[in-house]
C-alpha cells in the first residue's frame, strides 16, 4: 500500500464551498441526460419482458411484429452469441433471457421501430410460448434442498453439501478462539434478522442511444457510472474491438451503484446493428424496478458475548444474501464488513450467496455492509441495554483503531473511528432530552473504499486557464472537487479550470465511479498530473531564464528561482508561461496514470431520535446527526450531501422501502407510489459533523465518503424504534403494519 | 384518440353519449394523464370540461357553497369562507398530492375516479354533499354517497358528467374533520381514512353525527351505527372506544402491499376516534 502520500499542508482553496460547475445546466433543464441524446434517422427501441417469475421459453414468434409497418428490427437471445466466460454470459443473459426467463421482468425480446407507438404495438404482436416453472423468491426458502433451482451448475467448490444448488458461494472470515471467547462472556445474545431488498431509487431511468454503422464502428451514449466498463461489457457481448466502440457517458441522474453494469445497452447496439440505424432505448420506471439491480435481501444470525463491563469477548455472524437469478457479487463484502468497527480477539463471519427468481442484484452504496452491520449493531445495542451501559462508551471500549487486526484480516493504519465516536459523545444531540414514545438509537458504519485504474490529462491553455480531462461520470460533484484540487496544486483560481468527463476514446481505462473512489483516485491522479504540468512549466521558465530546471520552483501559481544562487528573475505566472508556450516548445500538458492503492477506509457514527405512534405504528424521525471521517473534505457541501443522502436512503430502507413479491413471484410494487422512498417532508434536516483524520494514502489526506453514510441508519433506526416501543425489532422495513403488529395492536 | 374542449355541459354530455368507444372526462387530468401515459387506458374520446362556464367557480348558495367540477384543490384551499364552514372537506381535498398536483386536481375528479382511497370523498359523504349531474336527459341531483359503486366504477350513466357539488349550510356549533393514514407524510395513498361531521347543542352535547370511512371497503362507506353512538354524548373515552369498535366492525378491506386487513381495520377505528375529537373541538365542544 502506498501509505506515504500524505503531506500536511495549509490549504488555500481545498475545503472551500465553491460554486458547482454543473449547477446552472441542471437547474435550467439544459443538462443532457441519457434520454436526451438523439440522432438523425433514429429509431425507438422497446423491450418485451417476462410476466412470469420462472418459465421455459419454448418459442418466440416475431413474424407478426416484423410485418408491422414501421418496425425495423426485432432482437431475441438468438441474435447474440454465447460468451465463454461465466461473467460476461451472466451479464448478457440478464439483458436478454436465453431459453428461460428467470424473473418477472426478464427481457425476452426487443423491437426497434420508427416511433414509440409502433414499438409498443409491435411488442403486443410478439408471441412467446412459456412453460411456467416453479419459482422461489425468499432467501431462506431458496437454500432448502428441494427448492426450485434457478440455475444449475453454478455452485462453487467450497460450498458444503446439503443445500439447494441455489447456494452458489460460501465465505468465512475471522480469527481467534470463539468457544473460549464466549466462555468469558457474562451475557450472550443470539438473534436472527431479516431485511427486504431495496432499490437505489435513482431519479433517472436507464437510457441510451446506440449507433452501429455498416463498417463495424459503433457509438453509444448512455447514462452510466462507468462508460469504460460499459465498453468492456458491450464489446465482449457483441464481439467488437474496444477501439471500434466509443462510449460517451451522459450527465447522470443518480446511480448509487445501480448504474455500474449494463441492462439495455447491448440490446440497443444489437437492434441498431440489425436495423442499420441509430436506436434509442429508455426504460420506464416499471422496467427499472423489475429488471435492473436492486440490492440484496438478507437473513442473518448474530451471536455476541459481552462482559458486564462492556468488553466484547466473542462475536459470530452468519449472513445469507439473496442476490437474484445469478451468482451474487455482494456477499463477500458484507461478510468482511460485519465487525469492522470492533477490535476483537475472537470473531467469525460466514457468508452465503443464494440465487432466487428475482432480478440480479447490483451494487448499492457499500454493497452488503448495511444489512450485516444492521444485525451486528442491533445485538450490540441489546447487550448495552441488558447491562445498562452507555452504547457510545461500549463502542469506544471495543473500537477498532490504528494497529487493530480487522475482523476481515488486514491491520488498520490510521483510522477515524475513535475520533468519530468521541465527536458523537461530545455533541449536544447525544444528551438532548427525549419525550414519551421517543427513543434514541446509534450505530457505527464502515466501508472499505476503493482506488483503482485512473487516467487524467491536464491541459494548460494559452490564455492561462486549464482544462482537465478525466474519465469518471460525475455523480456526486467530482468535477468541482477535481477542479479544486488542481487549483490548489497549480495556484490558480478555481474559476479558471474546467473539468470534463471524456469518452472512452480519449483516455486510458478508468474504473467505474464506484467504491467512493473518484475524489480519492481521480483527485490523486489530478494532483499528480498538475505536478507533471508544473514540472514542465518550470522547465519552460528555466529555458527562458537560461538556468537549470532544478533551479526553478513553483510558488503561488508562478515559477520562481529556487534560491538566491539561481539568479534574480521576477516570478513567471502560469498565464505568462502559457502565453509564450509556442516559442518554448509547444503546448503544455500534464498526465498521470495509476492503479491507485491506499484508499483509506471510512467510519461513521449516526445518532437518531424517533417517535412512534403506538396506535398506528408510524415512526417519525425527529432528529438525525451524522458523524463521519472524510480524511479531508475537499468541497464540504458535497461531503455533507453524501452524508445526508446516505442517511436518507438508509432511513428509507429501515422504515418503508421493500421489494414485495406475491405468491405468483411477481413484483407487486414497481412504482414510486408503492415503493416508498422518503420524501422531504418525512425528514428532519440531517445534521452533519465532518471529521478529518487524514488518509495516509492520498496527498491531501482524502478518503472516499460516498458509501459509509448508508451503513449506520438501518441499526440506528432499529435501535431507536426498539427503545421507543420497548420491544426489540429484528426485521426491515419497520413499516407501520409491522410495528403495530409487534405492539399487539393488530 | 380525439380531444374535445366542450364549451357547454350539454355539448360535453352529447359528445360522451354519442361515443361508442371508451371515454374520459378531463378535469385536472391528474388521474387521467397518469392512466394514459402508463398505457392503462386508451380512450377514443377525451372531453375537457375546464372551458365550460361556471365549472371553475365557487358560489354561495342557500347558506352553503356550490363548487364547480373543475375548481382546483388550490382554489378550494384559498376560499376562506368555504374552509371555515366545511374544514373537514377542504382539508381532505388539500391532502391530494403535492403543491403541483393541487394546482390541477379537482374534488369531482377525485370522486369520479372512484378510488375507495380518494381523499376528498369521505368528508363529502359525511357532509351529505349533493352532486349536480348534467346528462343527455338534462340535469339531476344525487347524494355524493351514491356516486361511487366500486373501485373505478360510478353510478353515472353514459353521457353524464358532474357539473358541481353542493355543500349545504350548517348551524353555528357544527364542524367536521378528516384524517388519513399514509406511511409517508405526502405523495401517498390512504391506507385507511375517516371523516367525521358533528353538530352540537348549546351545552356541547352531540346532536347529529356522520362518519365515513375510506380505503376499508370497495367504496367509501358511511357508518351510521358508529355515528349514532356519538349522539347525546360529549365524546367521553368510553363512547369513543365503542364508536371505534363499531367502525372496525364494518371494515372489509383488502389485504395488499399497502396494508394488511388487520392494520387497515384497526387504523380506521383509530382515525375515526381522532377525527371525532378534532371535529368536536372545531365545533366548540369541550369534553
Ligand atoms: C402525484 C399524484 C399524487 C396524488 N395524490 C393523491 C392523494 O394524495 N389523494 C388522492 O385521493 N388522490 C391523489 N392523486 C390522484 C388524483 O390527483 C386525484 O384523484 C384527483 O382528485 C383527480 O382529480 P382530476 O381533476 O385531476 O381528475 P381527472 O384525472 O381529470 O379525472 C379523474 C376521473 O374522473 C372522471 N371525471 C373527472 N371529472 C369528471 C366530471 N366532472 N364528471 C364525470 N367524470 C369526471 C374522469 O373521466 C376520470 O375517470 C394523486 C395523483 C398524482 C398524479
Amino acid at each position: 500500500m502506498s501509505l506515504d502520500e500524505y503531506r500536511k499542508r495549509e490549504f488555500k482553496q481545498v475545503g472551500t464551498r465553491v460554486r458547482r460547475p454543473d449547477g446552472v445546466d441542471k437547474v435550467t433543464g439544459r443538462a443532457m441526460y441519457g434520454a436526451d441524446a438523439t440522432a438523425p434517422g433514429m429509431l425507438w427501441g422497446r423491450i418485451l419482458r417476462s410476466p412470469h417469475a420462472h418459465a421455459r421459453i419454448r418459442s418466440i414468434d416475431v413474424s407478426a411484429a416484423l410485418a408491422l409497418k414501421g418496425v425495423k428490427a426485432v432482437v431475441t437471445a438468438e441474435d447474440f452469441g454465447v460468451p465463454e466466460d461465466d461473467f460476461t454470459r451472466d451479464v448478457q443473459d440478464n439483458c436478454m433471457a436465453r431459453g428461460r426467463a428467470l424473473y418477472d421482468g426478464h427481457a425476452v425480446a426487443a423491437v426497434a421501430a420508427v416511433d414509440q407507438a409502433t414499438a409498443r404495438a409491435a411488442l403486443k404482436l410478439i408471441k412467446v410460448d412459456y412453460e411456467i416453472l416453479p419459482h422461489v423468491t425468499d432467501v431462506d426458502a431458496a437454500m432448502q434442498p428441494g427448492a426450485p433451482v434457478v440455475q444449475e451448475g453454478r455452485v462453487q467448490e467450497n460450498v458444503p453439501k446439503g443445500f439447494s444448488d441455489n447456494v452458489t458461494a460460501h465465505f468465512e472470515f475471522g480469527h481467534g478462539d470463539l468457544d473460549a471467547g464466549f466462555a468469558k462472556a457474562d451475557k450472550i445474545v443470539e438473534r436472527s434478522f431479516k431485511t427486504a431488498a431495496t432499490h437505489q431509487g435513482y431519479i433517472e431511468p436507464h437510457a441510451c442511444l446506440a449507433s452501429v454503422t455498416s463498417d463495424g464502428k459503433a457509438d453509444l451514449w448512455c447514462c452510466t457510472q462507468g462508460h469504460f466498463y460499459v465498453r468492456t461489457l458491450c464489446a465482449g457481448i457483441l464481439g467488437m474491438e474496444a477501439s471500434q466502440l466509443r462510449v460517451t457517458a451522459s450527465e447522470i441522474g443518480g446511480g448509487f451503484g445501480g448504474k455500474t453494469t449494463v441492462f439495455i445497452e447491448p440490446v440497443a447496439l444489437m437492434l441498431s446493428k440489425k436495423a442499420g440505424r441509430p436506436v434509442k432505448l429508455v426504460m420506464s420506471r416499471d422496467e427499472v424496478f423489475r429488471a435492473t439491480g436492486p440490492t440484496v435481501s438478507s437473513s442473518s444470525d448474530i451471536k455476541i458475548g459481552m462482559t458486564k463491563d462492556g468488553r466484547i469477548t466473542a462475536a459470530e455472524a452468519t449472513l445469507r444474501y439473496q442476490g437474484g437469478a445469478f451468482p451474487c457479487g455482494t456477499t463477500e463484502f458484507g461478510t468482511q464488513a460485519a465487525f469492522a468497527a470492533y477490535d476483537l480477539d475472537a470473531v467469525r463471519t460466514y457468508g452465503w450467496s443464494v440465487m432466487t427468481n428475482r432480478p440480479k442484484e447490483a451494487a448499492y452504496r457499500a454493497p452488503g455492509a448495511p444489512v450485516a452491520i444492521y444485525a451486528v449493531e442491533s445485538v450490540v445495542d441489546e447487550l448495552c441495554q441488558h447491562f445498562g451501559l452507555d452504547p457510545l462508551d461500549v463502542r469506544l471500549k471495543n473500537a477498532a483503531r490504528k494497529g487493530t487486526k480487522s475482523s476481515y484480516g488486514p491491520t488498520f493504519p490510521d483510522i477515524g473511528l475513535v475520533a468519530t465516536l468521541e465527536a458523537a459523545r461530545a455533541h449536544p444531540h447525544y444528551k438532548a432530552p427525549l419525550g414519551p414514545n421517543q427513543g434514541r438509537g446509534l450505530s457505527c458504519g464502515f466501508w472499505f473504499n476503493f482506488g483503482g485504474n485512473t487516467c487524467v490529462s491536464l491541459n494548460v491553455n494559452t490564455d492561462g486557464t486549464v482544462g482537465i480531462t478525466e474519465g469518471n461520470p460525475d455523480i456526486g460533484g467530482s468535477r468541482a472537487s477535481i477542479s479544486l484540487m488542481a487549483a490548489e496544486e497549480l495556484g490558480i483560481p478555481y474559476d479558471n479550470i474546467r473539468t470534463i468527463v471524456a469518452d472512452t476514446s480519449s483516455l486510458g481505462y478508468n474504473d467505474v465511479t464506484d467504491g467512493s473512489r473518484v475524489t480519492f483516485a481521480v483527485g490523486l491522479a489530478t494532483i499528480k498530473a498538475a505536478r507533471d504540468a508544473v514540472r514542465k512549466m518550470c522547465a519552460r521558465a528555466a529555458k527562458i531564464w537560461g538556468i537549470d530546471e532544478e533551479a526553478v520552483q513553483w510558488k503561488d501559481g508562478a515559477a520562481v528561482p529556487a534560491g538566491p544562487n539561481a539568479g534574480k528573475f521576477p516570478p513567471m505566472t502560469l498565464a505568462e508561461i502559457a502565453a509564450v508556450s509556442a516559442e518554448t516548445g509547444g503546448p503544455i500538458a500534464g498526465h498521470y496514470e495509476v492503479n491507485a492503492d491506499g484508499a483509506g477506509v471510512s467510519f461513521g457514527v449516526h445518532l437518531c431520535d424517533v417517535e412512534v405512534d403506538r396506535e398506528t405504528g408510524a415512526t417519525k424521525v425527529l432528529r438525525y446527526t451524522v458523524f463521519q471521517d472524510a480524511g479531508k473534505a475537499v468541497h464540504p457541501d458535497y461531503v455533507e450531501g453524501q452524508m445526508q443522502g446516505g442517511a436518507v436512503q438508509g432511513i428509507g430502507w429501515a422504515l418503508n422501502e421493500e421489494y414485495i413479491y406475491g405468491e405468483d413471484g411477481r413484483l407487486q410494487n414497481p412504482t414510486f407510489l408503492d415503493y416508498r422512498v422518503p420524501v422531504a417532508s418525512d425528514l428532519p434536516m440531517i445534521e452533519t459533523v465532518i471529521l478529518e483524520i487524514p488518509n495516509p494514502g492520498h496527498p491531501y489526506g482524502v478518503r472516499g465518503v460516498g458509501e459509509t453514510g448508508i451503513v449506520p441508519p438501518l441499526a440506528a433506526l432499529s435501535n431507536a424504534v426498539s427503545h421507543a416501543i420497548g420491544l426489540r425489532m429484528s426485521e426491515l422495513p419497520m413499516s407501520p403494519p409491522r410495528i403495530l403488529k409487534a405492539l399487539g395492536g393488530s | 384518440m380525439r380531444y374535445l374542449a366542450a364549451t357547454t355541459a350539454a355539448e360535453a354530455a352529447a359528445a360522451l353519449a354519442a361515443e361508442t368507444g371508451l371515454t374520459r372526462v378531463l378535469a385536472g387530468g391528474t388521474d387521467v394523464l397518469v392512466q394514459l401515459r402508463s398505457g392503462l387506458v386508451e380512450p377514443e374520446l377525451v372531453v375537457d370540461i375546464k372551458k365550460i362556464p361556471g365549472m371553475r367557480e365557487i358560489t354561495a348558495e342557500a347558506g352553503g357553497f356550490r363548487i364547480g367540477a373543475a375548481v382546483s384543490g388550490a382554489e378550494i384551499g384559498e376560499h376562506e369562507a368555504l374552509c371555515a364552514l366545511w374544514p373537514g372537506v377542504t382539508e381532505g381535498v388539500q391532502l391530494i398530492g403535492s403543491t403541483q398536483v393541487q394546482g390541477r386536481c379537482t374534488m369531482t375528479g377525485n370522486l369520479c375516479n372512484a378510488s375507495p382511497a380518494g381523499d376528498a370523498v369521505p368528508s363529502l359523504v359525511a357532509a351529505n354533499a349533493v352532486a349536480r349531474i348534467a346528462g343527455p336527459q338534462g340535469e339531476r341531483d344525487c347524494p355524493v354517497a351514491e356516486i361511487p359503486s366500486g373501485p373505478g366504477k360510478t353510478t353515472l350513466k353514459k353521457g353524464e358528467i358532474i357539473s358541481s357539488i353542493f355543500l349545504p349550510a350548517r348551524p353555528g356549533r357544527a364542524s367536521d374533520a378528516y384524517l388519513r393514514f399514509i406511511p409517508r407524510t405526502e405523495m401517498d395513498i390512504a391506507v385507511a381514512s375517516a371523516a367525521v361531521s358533528l353538530e352540537l347543542d348549546s351545552g356541547g352535547t352531540v346532536k347529529t353525527a356522520r362518519i365515513a370511512l375510506g380505503a376499508v371497503a370497495p367504496t367509501v362507506i358511511a357508518v351510521d351505527a358508529a355515528a349514532a353512538l356519538l349522539v347525546g354524548t360529549r365524546l367521553d373515552d368510553g363512547t369513543l372506544a365503542k364508536m371505534a369498535q363499531a367502525c372496525e366492525a364494518v371494515c372489509k378491506p383488502i389485504d395488499d402491499k399497502r396494508g394488511t386487513v388487520a392494520f387497515r381495520t384497526k387504523t380506521a377505528g383509530t382515525l375515526a376516534r381522532r377525527a371525532a375529537l378534532i371535529a368536536y373541538a372545531r365545533a366548540g365542544g369541550s369534553r
